[in-house]
């Protein structure tokens, strides 16, 4: 069925909740409301309040809370309203979530999913923008999710609620409703920690993942009018990264742009360019480029532009290692 | 008669069944327990002192590393979790020696973990205690959400956290008593509030005249007891327990005591507490005063006082000799529990550790 991202985890969530009586959703606003983004929608209505748990406005609260439901057996979901209102759970999410497993070898596991809308593009106010997704990259012990299309969110997302390792699910707020695609009706699974290659190109490769994918899609259209045929990978786990499949393109492409809308200074695109460099340095024809967004606070709505990484961004990027 | 509701935070009222000189203050308030319980409760009180002052003396030999003491929270930590039940789960602080002894955690675990070896920290299958958190508060919330889901399985189990005066300062405390409010969890809250948060006095905590009386802003009972006084301790933690397995929500506990140790072995207290203030607590000593209690009810004498400190002793010098004799972590324990399954990374570090550790000349 052709579905936006927002219905398309819905419909995982609601597939999930179905299969798997001990999962429960909870966060703010997510039961009555439905989540200010719809993506609970009809959740608490067809499984319960026992099920769908709307919270106080507490974000620390919440993952602490679902700590210890965890603790009791309960497979929880948890939503944060926006990914700039999850610092006050930083703490819960360093010092537990991510932790419970090692520290007490084995015999706690934390197995949540933290799901957030995140990421700039729709023109929202302050808060509301920023792509900090390196922050929890560099916790071992968390995995780091981002999905692409809407095919992509439902098979990520069953995955992440599937898997016994703590999983931070980020939602490209500007894919929600960007495009529909054609989903599978019945529940499947996309593994975590494998990349995908989007398309298939011999000249340079193109790193990303979430609202990146279509600039990069374009970029690579474009670029492909020039000439120059365009690998793109959609890492789709963040963290840990499929140094792999990476590494594979690198070596046969021979250059690598690396796309993420976080601030370039310590993203993402930093470790990387890393590994590309620890293990495929001579098979590189260029320096590895990072096309990132601004290492600035993201600009209110009406200069947005300044920051955002569009696919002409992207396409400069390709150029310039191209012709290095 | 309840006593919760009974003495109300607010008045200053704080629930004491023996005095300092462990005299009865009211036959009422006594606990109905049998004479072997309370020999019992004395007895992990003593091993908990003991036990304690173990775990000081390793430290400075260099056996043990940096360690909180539980010494004058005996009361707190026995009375509270005495009456827990098997199904009932726990989540304490790192200042709870006394509490591990009482649900009969390993001894050489305990020793283990603080001589610098996660495995000591993982609990035996069928006991629900959940390791004690260190990041000051932030249990609070797992013990909200552990009795959110009991209520929502519909299981009569109580759940207790416990955490001292300065975490009340968190905003963890305020967010998991909302939370244990708003949805009416069966969830029991013991605050130690021994007086100190390493340097800072109580009174710089909270400008409340009680903690206790921060349970009415959520909207469920709060309770001071003295928490030098085991059964006093004891009979608000079993009451609260109930309440809470029969569906009456949470309770707040204060049980008002001292910290008699330093905060730390990486501590001294003597720079910023009188030795007078001390003295003081030191008199109020909650052994000294259940001893002079089981006296008067001709419960204890000289030899069942030897036959404590011996079992006590015995009991400890085998565990510290078991967390001794256990070989270190290997370096793949270190990393197999950071996922369910070890990524390549990991697999290639661990590797490279491995080799490097074999390299001649290291």
């Amino acid at each position: 069925m052709n579905l936006t991202m927002v219905q398309a985890l819905n419909q995982a969530l609601a597939q999930e909740m179905a299969r798997d009586p001990r999962l429960v959703v909870l966060g703010e606003d997510v039961g009555r409301d439905g989540g200010v983004f719809r993506v609970t929608d009809g959740l608490q209505e067809r499984f319960g309040e026992g099920r769908v748990l709307d919270t106080p406005l507490a974000e620390s609260g919440i993952i602490g809370v679902s700590v210890g439901m965890a603790a009791f057996g309960l497979r929880p979901v948890a939503e944060i309203q926006f990914l700039g209102f999850i610092y006050p759970a930083m703490n819960q999410i360093l010092s537990h979530v991510a932790r419970l497993r090692n520290r007490t070898r084995g015999r706690f596991t934390a197995p949540l999913v933290i799901r957030t809308p995140y990421g700039a593009g729709v023109r929202a106010l302050e808060h509301h923008s920023e792509s900090t997704e390196a922050l929890f990259c560099h916790i071992p012990g968390l995995t780091v999710v981002v999905p692409s299309s809407p095919a992509e969110a439902k098979g990520l997302l069953i995955a992440a609620i599937r898997s016994e390792d703590p999983v931070i699910f980020l939602e490209p707020t500007r894919l929600y409703r960007a495009e529909k695609e054609d989903v599978p009706d019945g529940p499947y699974e996309i593994a975590l920690r494998r990349a995908r290659v989007v398309r298939e190109g011999s000249d340079v490769t193109a790193v990303g993942w979430g609202a990146m994918i279509p600039s990069i899609i374009k970029a690579s259209d474009e670029a492909a009018g020039a000439g120059i045929s365009v690998e793109v990978i959609d890492l789709r786990t963040l963290s840990p990264f499929d140094e792999e499949t990476v590494l594979a393109s690198v070596r046969k492409t021979g250059r690598a742009v690396v796309v993420h809308e976080a601030p370039k200074n310590a993203g993402l695109g930093a470790e990387i360019s890393a590994v590309i460099a620890e293990n495929a340095l001579l098979s590189l024809e260029a320096p590895v480029l990072r096309v990132t967004g601004q290492d600035i606070t993201p600009p209110l709505p009406k200069t947005e532009d300044y920051y955002y990484v569009g696919p002409e961004r992207v396409l400069r990027g390709l150029r310039q290692v191209m012709e290095f | 008669m309840p006593l919760i509701g009974r003495f109300d935070p607010f008045q200053g009222a704080r629930l004491e069944v023996i005095d300092p000189e462990g005299r009865l203050v009211n036959s009422d308030l006594e606990p109905p327990l049998p004479d072997e319980s309370l020999k019992r409760m004395y007895a992990l009180m003593v091993a908990t002192r003991w036990g304690d002052q173990k775990a000081l003396n390793l430290q400075r030999q260099g056996r043990l590393g940096t360690f909180a003491s539980s010494r004058g929270h005996e009361a707190c930590q026995v009375g509270s979790a005495f009456p827990l039940r098997p199904e009932d789960w726990v989540f304490p602080y790192f200042r709870d020696f006394g509490l591990y002894q009482t649900l009969g955690y390993p001894l050489a675990d305990f020793y283990h973990y603080w001589m610098g070896h996660e495995a000591g920290l993982r609990t035996p299958e069928g006991l629900n205690l959940f390791p004690f958190a260190i990041p000051v508060g932030s249990q609070i919330l797992h013990a909200a959400g552990a009795g959110l889901a009991a209520k929502i399985q519909g299981k009569p189990v109580a759940v207790l956290a416990t955490f001292g005066d300065g975490a009340t300062s968190e905003g963890d405390f305020h967010e998991g008593l909302n939370f244990a409010g708003v949805f009416r969890t069966p969830n029991v809250f013991v605050c130690y509030n021994n007086q100190w948060a390493i340097s800072t006095p109580r009174r710089r905590q909270t400008a409340s005249e009680t903690i206790a009386q921060k349970a009415a802003a959520y909207g469920f009972s709060g309770l001071a007891v003295d928490g030098n006084d085991v059964l006093a301790v004891f009979a608000a933690a079993a009451e609260a327990l109930d309440r809470a397995r029969t569906g009456g929500g949470p309770t707040l506990i204060e049980a008002v005591t001292y910290r008699l140790g330093d905060h730390t072995t990486a501590d001294d207290a003597r720079k910023y507490r009188p030795e007078a203030e001390v003295k003081d607590w030191e008199a109020r000593d909650p052994i000294r005063r259940f001893q002079a209690y089981l006296k008067q009810k001709g419960l204890w004498d000289e030899a069942f006082e030897n036959d404590v400190r011996d079992k006590a002793a015995a009991a400890i010098d085998k565990a510290v000799a078991e967390a001794e004799a256990r070989p270190a972590a290997t370096p793949e324990d270190v990393f197999v529990h950071t996922y369910k399954d070890m990524t390549p990374r990991l697999r290639a570090q661990l590797a490279e550790l491995r080799t490097a550790r074999e390299e001649p000349g290291r």
